[in-house]
């Protein structure tokens, strides 16, 4: 046998089992330890790292919910309230009832109701064109249609209509991450509660001009005449700065703001028509009249 | 012949209207002064509705250190304050005066006759300059007195007058040099006195000769003040560009001119100052170009704050039917008006009446990496780079890429052979960039 071969072979090995003992040395002092929770609490998240809980992504929400062991505080928006109670449990830990919520567009500034006036011929960025001008409608809070909502929806569940040139939110695909609401530089977006059967009734403007100048500009504007003020028998609505403003909290879904107003700036989405059977048996004497 | 080295591009110049004498344009029935006209915190109103105003008279009051007074530029009453539609295309406040007559405040010298002899100290000055509202006519509308105001520990050698007038089409600044060119350089001594530097230098381009020979005559009575030709080239009419063209000195990233000594103001500046110091005028009318090539009589008007642009357009013979566009400034960094009935402000320098087929934007293609943005950057900047960076919101790297130092000149769009929106997405970088060092700032 060849000498240099078996000194080859027993010196690859002596060095092999040295490091071998160095490394085990090393890697018991400085083991990371990291509490197994975390990846049982980040398994039962969507992991699609929105940013929609406020934190980096899923891992940090979930080392948060370990660290802090309160879930009062910290929410996905993303997962239902089934998952959310899974986590709680998981933690052994009772988990915050929320309203699903989802993201609501207020503006119906559609090119029939705000017809175009001039023409913009720059960067197709709301952000850029909100700083350079009011809009083509002329309107200074409302919608600009470029679309830096869509670009910020990781879900897919936002598009600009081509008719209208609104943003329409899917209510299957929204998940309420709240993307959008910081997208938009005019702050049109909200979050508000999904309502029983996807039912919500909100003022769809949020031009704080007075009412002439803003119905100039937008045939469906909110004029801040304050009917619905007066309607409203749950106090809902608040009017600031020439626009009322529906509290979903507050609000029971009576309907009888939407009929008074003038401009027709209240909407309301997924309600039967009228005069058939009213959706809230709460308010069934209150919307037989209307 | 000088000029700054990095960057640059030369338009086509466009100068239809660099023989038309400035024309004083009639009263308007209506003005309307917006309260905020100049850069920092917005001006407060002291008028009420009502109220019966002279000529020359303050109506809005800067009361923070970076702010300018605003004064009435007719006489009459005040019938409203309401918002009305500015520049910017948003409603802001402004006075609403009906016009009747033309009382000038007494206090005011209304004569034609020019008042060399400077008597007032330096303190004075500048107190005049900031009673009487005057700002940086350029178009950026600093506040002028503040300039004046060299920080401790800091001295001021040059003072730079700005007669470059890069923008294409814009003639204002040449018209003022050739017709009152007395009063500018006496506006030009009282600048000197109140920084106390001995040395004045007037920089114009060599596309503007007559302009050139007028004062190179004229300088020879008033010491210390020299004029400078420059090689035509945009964006000379810039700070940081003129002080290098002139001085040979670079004003170091994110520093004031004062830093290396200068202090730069505009033609049209100077002569306000004449007219504050020497005659007690506040700021109530500047000299506007309007100027299109379809435009019937491009003209230079002298205008009173507040009148509505459509009054300009008028007098310059109407708007044309071809019109695409009417631009508040010069093409290169003006911006396009949302209506007609918006009033000229002191920072409008001219109107540009653009025919439809040479105002549309190219259509935007795909960047081909040919880097002629950066070759043409006066500032040594990367305008692809930070465009996309602002595209992609990455406004922290943007900072990190000294997105802060773009003096927003538009040759990167300009030579842009793929019409790609850069400026757009600067200025939207600068903006949110600036707004993160605010709220860095509060924490």
């Amino acid at each position: 046998m060849d000498n240099t071969l078996l000194f080859a072979v027993i010196s690859l090995s002596a060095i092999g089992v040295i490091s071998a003992i160095i490394l085990y040395f090393v890697a018991q002092k400085f083991r990371v330890i990291e509490d197994p929770r975390i990846d049982i609490v980040a398994e039962l998240l969507p992991g699609a790292n929105c940013g929609g809980c406020g934190l980096a992504g899923c891992r940090a929400f979930a080392e948060e919910v370990v660290r802090t062991e309160d879930l009062s505080k910290l929410n996905c928006p993303v997962s239902s309230s089934e998952a959310m109670k899974q986590i709680a449990a998981a933690m052994g830990l009772e988990a915050a009832e929320k309203d699903p919520l989802i993201a609501v567009v207020r503006c119906n500034g559609s090119r029939a109701n705000a017809p175009q006036k001039v023409i913009y011929d720059s960067a197709g960025s709301c952000a850029f064109a909100h700083s350079l001008s009011s809009g083509e409608s002329g309107c200074p809070n409302g919608c600009l249609g470029y679309g830096d909502c869509v670009v910020s929806c990781k879900f897919d569940a936002i598009y600009i209509d081509a008719v209208t040139g609104l943003p329409v939110v899917s209510d299957e695909h929204c998940v309420a991450c709240g993307a959008c609401v910081t997208a938009c530089p005019r702050s049109i977006i909200e979050l508000r509660s999904k309502g029983k059967k996807d039912r919500r009734i909100y003022v769809s403007c949020v031009n704080t001009e007075k009412g002439g100048p803003a119905k100039k500009n937008c045939s469906v504007a909110c004029i801040g005449c304050g009917k619905c003020v007066k309607e409203c028998p749950y106090e809902a609505i608040t009017l600031v700065n020439n626009l009322a403003y529906i509290d979903y909290n507050k609000c029971r879904l009576c309907r009888k703001c939407e009929p008074v107003c003038p401009t027709g700036a209240i909407l309301e989405t997924n309600f039967p028509p009228r005069k058939e059977k009213p959706a809230e048996p709460a308010s069934v004497a209150d919307t037989a009249e209307a | 012949m000088k000029t700054f080295k990095l960057g640059g591009v030369h338009p086509e110049e466009n100068k239809l209207s660099a023989g038309a004498a400035i024309e004083i344009l009639p009263l308007p029935e209506k003005v309307f002064i917006p309260v905020s006209q100049s850069l920092g915190a917005p001006s407060k109103l002291i008028v009420e509705k009502g109220a019966v105003v002279k000529t020359g008279q303050l109506i809005a009051k800067g009361e923070a250190f970076i702010s300018a007074n605003v004064h009435s530029s007719v006489s009459g009453k005040v019938s409203r304050i309401e918002e009305v539609t500015d520049t910017s295309g948003y409603r802001r406040t402004a006075v609403v005066i009906d016009v009747e007559g033309d009382e000038w405040d007494e206090q005011i010298d209304c004569s034609k006759e020019v008042k060399a002899e400077i008597t007032h100290s330096r303190e004075e000055i500048v107190r005049k300059i900031s009673e009487m509202g005057v700002v940086g006519l350029g178009g950026a509308t600093f506040p002028s007195h503040v300039k004046l105001m060299v920080p401790e520990g800091k001295k001021a050698e040059n003072l730079l007058i700005n007669g470059v007038e890069c923008e294409p089409y814009l003639t204002s600044d040449h018209r003022l040099m050739l017709e009152r060119s007395r009063e500018m350089l006496i506006g030009i001594q009282i600048l000197m006195k109140g920084l106390d530097v001995k040395k004045a230098y007037i920089g114009i381009e060599k596309n503007k000769p007559d302009a050139i020979d007028h004062l190179e005559k004229l300088v020879a009575e008033y010491p210390g003040i020299e004029v400078v030709p420059l090689k035509v080239k945009y964006p000379q009419g810039g700070e940081k560009q003129l002080i290098k063209a002139i001085t040979g000195r670079e004003v170091p990233s994110g520093k004031l001119p004062i830093e290396v000594g200068c202090v730069v103001n505009n033609v049209g500046t100077a002569l306000a100052v004449y007219e504050a110091v020497q005659k007690n005028k506040p700021l109530v009318e500047r000299v506007v170009t309007v100027t299109g090539k379809s435009l019937e009589k491009p003209s230079n008007l002298l205008v009173r704050i507040g009148t509505p642009v459509s009054k300009l357009i008028e007098f310059a013979g109407g708007l044309p039917a071809d019109t695409g566009k009417v631009i508040n400034g010069g093409p290169m960094m003006g911006k396009a008006l949302t209506s007609l009935e918006v009033p000229v402000v002191k920072g409008t320098s001219g109107l540009l009446i653009m025919p439809e087929k040479e105002s549309r934007r190219m259509p935007v293609v795909n960047c081909i990496r040919c880097a002629r943005c950066i070759s043409v950057c006066p500032m040594g900047l990367e305008p692809v780079l930070l465009a996309q960076l602002s595209e992609n919101q990455m406004f922290e790297t943007a900072e990190k890429e000294r997105i802060l130092d773009c003096i927003e000149c538009g040759s990167c769009h300009f030579t842009c052979p793929a019409g790609r929106p850069l400026l757009d997405y600067l200025r939207l970088g600068k903006n949110k960039v600036g707004i993160i060092i605010r709220n860095r700032g509060k924490k």
